[in-house]
């Protein structure tokens, strides 16, 4: 009688995956062959540049005695092609396969409830698990077709049959981990908004705990992360297979986890009870601005907050990354090419930023999509039904993708430069140097969040998807520039690659005053456009 | 010239696609200053659409549209500020209270009367403190409802505004419409209750499938419809099918049912009192049938639409 009922909790569990594979058919598919893709053309590339093991050789001690490198991406485990293309790739799927899973399972849980659309189901013939049961077996079979891919296609250039299917075994135990970890946290806030950001922070601080790892002081700090895990598994260098027990301890535990929670909550509830409110609106709260800032606040705290914990890390570790690379007369040499007193701290520091000038545009890109998002509720209607101009109401959107970066970039440059200026000694010129470098990256930013405005302004269906497909391949454009696979020509096609390192070579205003520029005119044509279309 | 400056909203030959949907197709549409004019038409008729248009939240691809004295495309956020609008399906920011987005929503459109909201909130038992995530639509639909009620505006364009309400609160909002008229405002109302419409319009459009089907005073609209007529008459009725205006005649010996247009109905009654009535029984049409035969297919509504009203 008891497993009867049970398993009806779990009943319409069937109807609801097709429903997820019918809603996601294009997004699916394309998160399910990317590390694949990935895995093949990095290879190809390593293939081109290196093409003989010694010269793999001399890339893989290069990485070895560069802890910039060690530490952003991890260490090499083997100095040969297989083992170069595993290390180049790992770090970078994580954050891909992790993304996907997390937003994959808030949209088909947590999403779902916050819309209301989940009751209409709810009242139908479907049990109180299936869906967060439909949409784990979703994302389970959608990560092992991943690492199946990824492990036949390189088995299929001739990989080792066993490394190639550690690591298409690390990528499945990696989404595995991100999709239950989302399992729960659907299950903690009532906003769909808040669940993405906690498993996003919580993504962040497993990158980090292996980053600082990886540094050396502190190795054990990696095997408190499962990003830490995935390059234990060693895919192509005496493969461990017993870490594998860890990630599936661990998806075991968060799924028990987000079972026990959904057993006890109501529909549409969090953990916390629902808070009451003012009766009347605060004087300040009369205009678009006031209320766009209302919706940003939560967002721009969230990231302004990541952001200087990075902050703090990277100063701290710069340090020792500083000190390891002076005791390394070859790489001494290599920064001194770069340019005049370019220390070894500032070229690690010019590394980490074109990393967190990338992040800072996804940030920049959230903060306008909200546009979109209130246009597609219903929420802007009530508005500009309301003596508020379409630009008005635009406007107050863009001043947090235009002021919103500027605002982490700089918490992230005093946080980086303070640490790294106090373990220096040097205190005020870094702090400035590390500042003036982090800002550099605006700009670029800016391009990013004009982009968007500019496809919210003409097409606005598909606004959203595109801007997102715009940031991927400059992070694409970025990868394939370092592994030369690319052409300047193409590669200038991204905003990033044009910012000047400041911090390794000359200042040049030209490249700055032309993306924000560039970034001006977008808005511009964006905003013209939204004036003319129709809303909703 | 005099015409258009009392008219609040004047519509004529409104045309709008969504791709190969005709979501207006012609529309005529006319609310006098002052008067509470009904909105009427089956689902997917094109009210929205056209409270949309109005609201210059979509542009028409032809026709033109009058609101206010000003054009609604060109001139929106001005026009805004004299009218005050409640969406048939109302979503609200989950995170801001009630009381928050009323206040937010009355300053945007240049302020609004304290003791006014004070007396709203308390007339339509809304808890201003609860966060709007937590509202039913009931409630949602109260928070837009008072914001707009407690603005000092010229125009209400009301979209369904009480699909969500109790029985209580309909009342409530009957009321308070009255009040609205009688303090000289306009007020376009969508909806598909039809003791509302009774109760509070002046006049009514009826629309379908894009087009206006019938504009007029509800007297005049029921003068367009049918009287079911039940008599016994000395001798059978047998050429009574024959007269202009009469529908679905069923004789049993010398028992007459018919339908008989209104218009008709003098020229129906001179024959039957030629054959010698001995009783009759006549009822006039219920709103119920004269919404039921605008809103079911009809082939007289393809032809020219009807404007009774002058």
């Amino acid at each position: 009688m008891k497993t009867l009922r049970g398993m009806d909790e779990f009943v319409g569990t069937g109807a609801l995956i097709r429903l997820i594979l019918r809603r996601d058919r294009v997004v699916l598919p394309t998160w399910i062959v990317l590390p694949a893709l990935l895995a093949l053309s990095i290879e190809a590339s390593f293939a081109h540049l290196y093409h003989t093991p010694t010269l793999l050789q001399a890339f893989a001690n290069e990485v070895a005695s560069n802890p910039a490198e060690v530490a952003l991406l991890g260490p090499v485990y083997a100095p040969t092609l297989a083992g170069i293309t595993a290390w180049r790739w790992s770090m970078l799927t994580v954050v891909l396969i992790a993304l996907a899973n997390l937003f994959t399972v808030t949209r088909h849980t947590r999403t779902e409830e916050e819309s209301g659309r989940r009751e209409l189901l709810g009242s139908t013939m479907v049990g109180r698990y299936a869906a967060l049961t439909a949409v784990l077996i979703v994302t389970g079979v959608a990560d092992l077709l991943s690492g199946l891919l990824v492990a036949g296609g390189l088995i299929g250039i001739g990989f080792s049959f066993a490394g190639s299917c550690a690591l298409g075994l690390s990528v499945a135990a990696i989404g595995w981990t991100f999709a239950a970890l989302a399992g729960v946290t659907a299950q903690m806030t009532e906003s769909a908004g808040v669940a993405n950001g906690i498993g996003g922070a919580l993504l962040g601080l497993f990158y980090l705990l292996r980053v600082v790892g990886d540094m050396g002081a502190y190795s054990g700090l990696s095997w408190l992360s499962p990003v830490g895990w995935m390059r234990f598994v060693r895919p192509f260098a005496a493969e461990r297979w017993w870490i594998f027990a860890l990630f599936i301890g661990l998806v075991i535990v968060f799924c028990v986890c987000a079972y026990m929670l959904a057993a006890r909550r109501d529909l549409g509830a969090g953990l916390l009870p629902p808070q009451l409110g003012p009766a009347t609106a605060s004087p300040s709260l009369r205009s678009p601005f006031a209320l766009a800032w209302r919706l940003q606040r939560g967002m721009l705290f969230a990231w302004v907050t990541a952001f200087a914990v990075m902050g703090i890390a990277f100063g701290y570790v710069a340090k020792t990354v500083a000190d390891q690379l002076s005791a390394n007369p070859q790489m001494l040499n290599l920064f001194a090419h770069m340019g005049p007193n370019v220390g070894p701290g500032y070229g690690f520091f010019t590394l980490a930023l074109e990393i967190f000038g990338e992040v800072a545009a996804a940030y920049a890109i959230l903060a306008t999509l909200r546009l979109r998002s209130e246009e597609v509720s219903g929420r802007a209607e009530p508005l500009l039904a309301n003596a508020v101009s379409r630009s008005g109401w635009a406007i107050s959107h863009l001043m947090f993708a235009a002021f919103g970066p500027a605002f982490v970039l700089t918490v992230f440059g005093l946080t980086a430069g303070l640490t790294y200026g106090m373990s220096q000694g040097t205190m005020g010129t870094t702090l400035l140097r590390v500042l003036i470098a982090t800002l550099a990256y605006l700009p670029a930013v800016w391009v990013l969040a004009g982009t968007t405005m500019l496809l919210f302004g003409l097409l606005p269906r598909v606004a959203s998807f595109l801007s997102w497909v715009v940031l991927m391949v400059c992070l694409l454009l970025d990868l394939g520039g370092e592994l030369q696979q690319v052409s300047q020509a193409v590669l200038n096609l991204s905003p990033f690659p044009h910012v000047p390192k400041l911090l390794v070579s000359q200042a040049s205003a030209l490249p700055l005053v032309a993306l924000a520029v560039i970034a001006v005119a977008f808005t511009l044509v964006g905003l013209v456009g939204f004036r003319q279309r129709a809303i909703g | 010239m005099f015409f258009f400056m009392t008219s609040a909203i004047s519509v004529s030959g409104l045309i709008k696609s969504f791709g190969r949907t005709r979501a207006l197709d012609g529309l005529n549409l006319l609310v006098r200053t002052g008067e509470v004019h009904g909105f009427l038409g089956p689902n997917g008729a094109g009210k929205t659409t056209t409270i949309r248009i109005l609201l210059g939240l979509l542009r028409a691809d032809a026709g033109s549209a009058q609101l206010l004295g000003g054009d609604p495309w060109r001139q929106a956020t001005q026009l805004h500020r004299r009218l005050a609008y409640v969406p048939g399906d109302v979503t609200l920011w989950p995170n801001l209270s009630g009381g928050e987005i009323i206040d937010l929503l009355g300053r945007l459109r240049g302020g609004l009367d304290p003791r006014r909201r004070a007396e709203l909130l308390e007339r339509f038992e809304l808890d201003p403190k609860k966060k709007a995530r937590t509202y039913s639509k009931g409630n949602r639909q109260k928070v837009a409802l008072i914001a707009a009620l407690a603005s000092n505006v010229e125009l209400l364009i009301l979209d369904e505004p009480t699909s969500g309400l109790d029985p209580l609160m309909e009342a409530m909002f009957q009321q308070c419409i009255a009040q609205e008229r009688k303090d000289g405002r306009t007020v376009l109302l969508s909806s598909h209750i039809l003791a509302e419409v009774e109760a509070l319009c002046d006049r009514v459009s009826i629309i379908r499938s894009g087009r206006t089907v019938e504009s007029g005073t509800l007297a005049q609209l029921r003068h367009l419809t049918r009287t079911s007529i039940l008599a016994d008459l000395a001798q059978p009725p047998s050429e009574i099918a024959s007269l202009p205006g009469v529908h679905d005649v069923q004789i049993d010996g010398t028992r007459l049912r018919c339908q008989v247009d209104t218009a008709e109905l003098n020229e129906v009654l001179r024959h039957l009192a030629a054959l010698g009535v001995q009783s009759l029984i006549s009822q006039p049409p219920t709103l119920e049938e004269l919404f039921l035969r605008h809103y079911q297919a009809n082939p007289r509504a393809s032809s020219e639409p009807m404007e009774v009203s002058r």
